[in-house]
């Protein structure tokens, strides 16, 4: 992981001074973060938009460094992701995730596709829509096979609806995320998916709302509403509250207060996020 | 969920509607641009807003092929106007519609975006508020769809 992780900070490095290269079709902002499963959009919660500034026939993407620390868990995440004429986005991330008290780890790939369907974020009255799939396999299985998981990979889908209004309330640039997902996963996945209570998809809701102070930082909020499968111990939904910088369309970087609930029967996993995310 | 969450969705909740219920409002009804014109400093602001972004066009090398052969004189007048207009001010716009003056141009969305770059780079040097931008960028938005791909 270490060395992975300092592979990545140089290749984000290397980006960086790339500029006349890569993609600026669109305008600032309008690719959002890195998401932990390395799809888009906020940091919990897949948006309809794709990701990086690829517009008419430009191809991009992005890497990105995520970490989220809360009271007993540490979550380590390197991701990238190819985007191709504003239209759709692969994506790919290694999530580590560490159980400090227990000195244990979880790990779980997660590759990502994103399409959009319809809509533009900025230009339409009606708001961007694009559908994803997520294919999330655990690529250490021993500890969610002990608490009940029912199997180690699964594919997840969703629909997300994105809207930006340039001047909304108090003549700021507000936007509103939807996005509902089919999925089975416990904890994002980092647990398995399905478990001894529920073993069938559930659809659940998720939303982002934001706020741009200026056209290169935003405020918001996310929520995820997440399934409760397993019997050893309750899930609760997410939640962040974030800022997010964009002092240019090669870099971005957020930090967010984040809400987890209860985690494996530890209550109340409240943190930190910080992503830092490069475009090309 | 805790309290914390409970209280969360509600605020997402809430926001979410307040976004959705006062856009449409804050872009057509009440702001009916009385003072959108004075934000912009009046015809004076806004003919040197205009020229500050026909500078920055022209110098941008994704866009300025677009604008080699015109009458920028006309350009510049034209486009004052409509942005007097449209803020409220008591111009009236004399220029050809949107379709007919973009048709053959082949604007492109990237071409778009880098238009609306170049005139939030003279409103910052114009130290135009953000409130005032966000208005005028909301009432060039929707012309997207004439201008771009034709
Ligand atoms: C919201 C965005 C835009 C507005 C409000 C706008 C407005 C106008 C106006 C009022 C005129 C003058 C019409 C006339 O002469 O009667 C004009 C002409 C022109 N526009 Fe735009 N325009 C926009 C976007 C663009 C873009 C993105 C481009 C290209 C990158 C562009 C390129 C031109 C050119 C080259 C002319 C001159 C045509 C000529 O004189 O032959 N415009 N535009």
């Amino acid at each position: 992981m270490k060395i992975k992780q300092i592979v990545m900070t140089s290749a984000l490095l290397a980006f960086l001074p790339w500029g006349a290269e890569a993609a600026e079709g669109r305008l600032l902002a309008t690719g959002g973060a890195t998401t932990t499963e390395g799809a888009a959009g906020g940091g919990l919660v897949p948006w309809a938009v794709i990701s990086g500034y690829t517009e008419d026939d430009e191809m991009g993407g992005t890497v990105a460094l995520t970490r989220a620390q809360v009271d007993d868990y540490r979550l380590d995440v390197t991701a990238a992701s190819f985007s191709y004429k504003n239209r759709f986005e692969i994506s790919i991330a290694a999530q580590q995730f560490t159980l400090e008290n227990l000195g244990a780890e979880l790990r779980q790939q997660v590759f990502g596709m994103k399409y959009r369907v319809a809509g533009d974020l900025i230009y339409t009255a009606m708001p961007q829509v694009s559908v994803g799939a997520l294919y999330k396999r655990n690529t250490r299985y021993d500890i969610p096979e002990l608490v009940g998981s029912q199997r180690e990979n699964d594919w997840e889908a969703y629909i997300a609806a994105s809207k930006v209004w340039l001047a909304g309330p108090l003549d700021r640039t507000w936007l509103a995320n939807v996005t509902v997902r089919a999925t089975r996963a416990n904890q994002f996945g980092l647990l398995g998916f399905g478990g001894d209570l529920n073993d069938s998809y559930d659809v659940r809701v998720e939303a982002a709302t934001g706020v741009f102070l200026h056209r290169s930082l935003a405020i918001g909020l996310e929520y995820r509403q997440k399934p409760n499968n397993l019997s050893f111990a309750r899930e609760d939904d997410a939640m962040s509250a974030f800022i997010a910088w964009f002092p240019s369309k090669r870099v971005a970087l957020v930090g967010a207060f984040l809400d987890l609930g209860s985690i494996a029967g530890a209550d109340n996993q409240t943190g930190y996020y910080l992503n830092l995310q490069a475009s090309f | 969920m805790n309290k914390l969450q409970t209280g969360c969705i509600h605020l997402v909740g809430l926001i979410f509607i307040v976004a959705i219920g006062f856009s449409p409002i804050t872009s057509t009804v009440a702001h009916a641009n009385d003072s959108l014109y004075d934000a912009l400093g009046g015809t004076d602001g806004i003919e040197k807003l205009v020229e500050e972004l026909l500078f920055n066009v022209a110098e941008d090398r994704r866009i300025r092929h677009h604008f080699m052969d015109i009458d920028v004189v006309r350009l510049h007048e034209k486009l004052s106007e409509q942005i007097c207009e449209l803020a409220g001010g008591p111009c009236t716009y004399t220029g050809d519609d949107m379709v007919k003056s973009h048709t053959g141009m082949g604007v492109t969305r990237s071409d778009f975006n880098a238009l609306v770059e170049g005139l939030q780079l003279a409103m910052d040097d114009l130290n135009i508020s953000i409130s005032a931008q966000n208005r005028l960028l909301a009432l060039l938005a929707p012309m997207h769809d004439e201008i771009v791909g034709r």
